[in-house]
């Protein structure tokens, strides 16, 4: 106990200090909780926590993936102003929502995502339930999965997938499996990679796919490869859990983004969607998203529905209503609806203009590597290929934070940064 | 396979699917005005026209954590500004889902991080307390006894043997005020000799705290039980709702209150709970927060809060009042008083099955299986008609005597 044998005086006020110091010990022994560990740093806030540090004037925060404008501002999409003002209007109440969410929202939601007239929603195939935004959407999805997926326990993701898929599925019970994706060679797609591993995946196993903008290395496979997957897809027996985080945010055009999602239900595939407005919408604090099963009948959409609540109710009991309120009132009011059409392909045009100035920048200042990818990929990530030591360098001696595997968030780019961005770049690189 | 349906939403299905002009919804635990409407408090809506206007908001995340103004100022309000564990920074406020969505976390924690396993709620207790430690990795739910049925009183011998006979370790749920679904709370002597016996026993203590505020309408008063544990130095957890007291519902603002022995295991733990939220939902959601929040760190706002309380607190009062009048004046069979004994939103009536489904299909007042009333539900416009049915069910049910 050196605490005690460190004290020689035994005066009053050191044996007050004495009996402190042994509570304190004591409280330690005595607590539940002693043996907590901190848990690992999250890498993504850490690069934000450098970033505010850095007194650089020109620093540049490329790591949370949040739209900013092209002031580096976070953006309150008009139509979600407009939203908001119609709803101020209607004096709603602040009763319980179903635990579902409101049948409205689920309703606007799956048909943004499938096509205002499909035939899935309209013969009732569908089990769509609010959720926590994306995650809270993929927890449940995953939690029922756990519980009723016939299959084997494994969901397959892609090498790399978002930070979050793995854990968020090792909660909920399942089994993490890869298969390859990313291409470090070509900072593309792995095409034949991704065949050949899906092919090898075990008959009624599921497998997780981003439907556009894949996070985090912003690689879409094209229409017509995708048309291969899914002929694989059903071949094997896999069963499709689709994640959409990025419906119009990543092309500015809602259909062509939800193009793989529509495309495998007409192949036949039953899926399983999970939706978010966090991006899309600008909603991120929000958390409005959904969770979808399509099903073979009415009957199983029942079923299924009702199961899906049951997990809900432990959870949380029932989900916040304003972020899917505002949802709702865009989508089904049709000078809303516009507006908003035109906000997210203002977001979406911005990026992909950003993408544009960077490649060109990193040419005009004389990089002889190949920055095709950059206008390649797509939505609001790119992985521009740098290695860790070089991203180190561009943090270190530009004060422009990324994450290690030199992802950087493109929405953190601006018309007046982006020549620096290239510049430094390209002293990192050449 | 189709599930079955949960009670109290398909009581509430019925409800809105009777036509029958007088029908009284005793059912869904919410507010409701002497006119029978859902109350969107003054200061609330006040507090949205506030947001709306105020340009230098967003909707970015909120921290994983949640909305640190929201989550100290609920910790505060719940042990009192007077609380050693908060001066000590033993004490911390993690913003959840509501109440629920606050045991769940706290539950989670102890089952992945504490290695809880066991779990007891009072019999009768909250329907989804079980399925909430369940699913949160407790691997046995158990029942400490509670509802004296005979007596229609708190049944603190039953409560005292089965806390004596749990094992160590075990976490031990306890209703801050307001017991859902009785309305008996433990006296402030019964409470210290439960605090006395968890101690001894070496249990956990996880305060389920739904309704401060809203119970006797002072804030002070519905927390004692909390305060007490805290000022024994209990490490303890407590699952915070601002759904009724705040009439926010359904915009899930929910606080988890966690006090330590010692200040130095405070940022492990709330590193340890980072991840759980991170794998289940992410972020809390930013509206409700910024409502309470910062209501609760305005004092203007905070008295005009408390008001608003005061009042729905008093309604409630009055209509305990009311229909054990009408009941005495009746001379309905049973003995009445345990309805004024009781407080806050529910009352666990001692009605019968039989009787209950009489209330229902032949009177079309709508109440859990169980016997519980909200309060809320009775109005100067229904209360007579209630009083009436009442006494005609248990005049002609044959059943366990009340």
């Amino acid at each position: 106990m050196s605490l005690i044998s460190s004290l020689k005086i035994f005066s009053p006020s050191s044996l007050n200090t004495t009996q402190n110091a042994l509570s304190v010990v004591s409280s330690r022994a005595n607590s539940w909780w002693s043996h907590v560990e901190m848990g690992p740093p999250d890498p993504i806030l850490g690069v934000t926590e450098a970033f505010k540090r850095d007194t650089n004037p020109k620093k540049m925060n490329l790591g949370v993936g949040a739209y900013r404008d092209d002031s580096g501002k976070p953006f309150i999409l008009p139509a979600v102003k407009m939203a908001e003002a119609e709803i101020a209007k209607k004096n709603m109440d602040k009763e319980y929502s179903p635990i579902s969410g409101s049948p409205e929202f689920c309703k606007a939601t799956i048909n943004l995502a499938l096509g205002e007239d499909n035939e899935w929603t309209k013969n009732g195939l569908n089990a769509t339930v609010q959720g926590i935004s994306g995650t809270g959407s993929l927890r449940i999805g995953t939690a029922f999965l756990s519980a009723f997926f016939p299959g084997g326990k494994d969901l397959y993701m892609p090498t790399p997938t978002w930070g979050n898929h793995v854990p968020l599925a090792k909660h909920a019970g399942l089994g993490v499996k890869q298969y390859r994706y990313y291409d470090p060679k070509t900072c593309g797609f792995d095409f034949h990679g991704a065949l050949q591993d899906i092919a090898k995946i075990p008959e009624r196993s599921m497998i997780l796919l981003h439907a556009c903008a894949h996070n985090p290395t912003g690689v879409d496979p094209k229409p017509e490869q995708w048309a291969e997957m899914s002929k694989v897809i059903k071949e094997k027996k896999l069963f499709p859990f689709f994640d959409m985080a990025y419906q119009g945010f990543a092309s500015g055009d809602i259909d062509k983004d939800a193009a793989p999602v529509r495309m495998f239900l007409k192949d036949g595939h039953q899926i399983a969607l999970s939706q978010s407005y966090a991006k899309n919408m600008g909603l991120y604090g929000e958390r409005a998203g959904a969770f979808s099963l399509i099903c073979s009948s009415k009957e199983e959409a029942a079923a299924t529905m009702s199961q899906l609540k049951i997990i809900i109710r432990p959870m949380y009991s029932n989900p916040p209503v304003t972020g899917a309120r505002i949802a709702t009132e865009i989508l089904t009011n049709p000078s809303l609806r516009s507006q908003w059409l035109k906000d997210v392909k203002g977001m979406a045009d911005r990026i992909i203009s950003m993408r544009q100035l960077l490649r060109s920048n990193l040419a005009k200042e004389g990089s002889s590597r190949d920055w095709a990818h950059i206008t390649d990929q797509i939505g609001m990530f790119c992985f521009t290929g740098m290695t860790p030591p070089q991203v180190e360098k561009l943090t270190k001696d530009f004060s422009v934070y990324l994450t290690k595997d030199g992802r950087i968030s493109v929405a953190g780019i601006t018309s007046k940064n982006v020549e620096y961005l290239a510049h430094a770049i390209h002293q990192v690189t050449k | 396979e189709r599930a079955p349906p949960i009670e109290v939403f398909a009581l509430n299905k019925a409800y809105v699917e009777d036509t029958f002009p007088q029908k009284v919804n005793l059912g869904v635990g919410a507010y409701r005005t002497d006119e029978g409407k859902p109350w969107v408090l003054p200061v609330v809506r006040h507090m949205e026209q506030k947001l709306a206007a105020d340009e230098t908001l967003n909707k970015e995340y909120l921290p994983v954590l949640g909305y640190e103004p929201l989550a100290s100022a609920a910790t505060r309000m719940l042990l009192g500004s007077d609380s050693a564990s908060l001066k000590e920074g033993r004490a911390t406020g993690i913003q959840c889902l509501s109440g629920t969505g606050a045991l769940r976390v706290g539950a989670e924690f102890l089952a992945h991080i504490g290695k809880h396993s066991i779990v007891y709620s009072s019999n009768p207790t909250w329907g989804n307390h079980s399925l909430v430690f369940l699913n949160a990795g407790f691997t046995s739910y158990r029942s400490y006894r509670y509802w004296d049925a005979a007596k229609k009183a708190l049944d603190f011998d039953g409560l005292m043997e089965d806390l004596r006979n749990a094992p160590e370790n075990s976490v031990i749920i306890l209703h801050a005020c307001a017991h859902n679904p009785t309305g008996v709370d433990p006296t402030q002597d019964q409470w210290r000799q439960i605090a006395d016996l968890i101690e001894e026993r070496r249990l956990f203590p996880f305060f389920d705290s739904a309704y401060q505020g809203f119970a006797s309408g002072d804030l002070d008063r519905d927390a004692w039980a909390v305060r007490y544990f805290d000022s024994r130095g209990f490490e303890m957890v407590c699952a915070q709702s601002f759904a009724k007291n705040f009439g926010l519902y359904n915009e899930r603002v929910g606080n988890l209150t966690f006090v330590a022995k010692d200040r130095s295991v405070i940022e492990p733990v709330r590193s340890q709970i980072t991840l759980l939220v991170r794998a289940n939902y992410s972020n809390p959601p930013n509206h409700g927060a910024r409502i309470v929040g910062t209501v609760l760190n305005d004092p203007v706002l905070t008295e005009q809060w408390k008001s608003h309380i005061k009042t729905m607190a008093d309604r409630i009062i009055s209509m305990r009042l009311g229909l054990r009048e009408r009941l005495e004046k009746l001379e309905t069979p049973g003995t009445w008083n345990h309805i004024t004994d009781q407080i806050g939103m529910f009352s666990f009536t001692g009605l019968g099955p039989l009787a209950v489904d009489k209330l229902i299909a032949d009177h079309h007042i709508y109440l859990l299986k169980g016997g519980r009333i909200n309060m809320c539900g009775l109005n100067t416009g229904n209360i007579d008609y209630v009083a009436k049915c009442i006494h005609e069910v248990v005049t002609t049910t044959q059943e366990a005597s009340l």
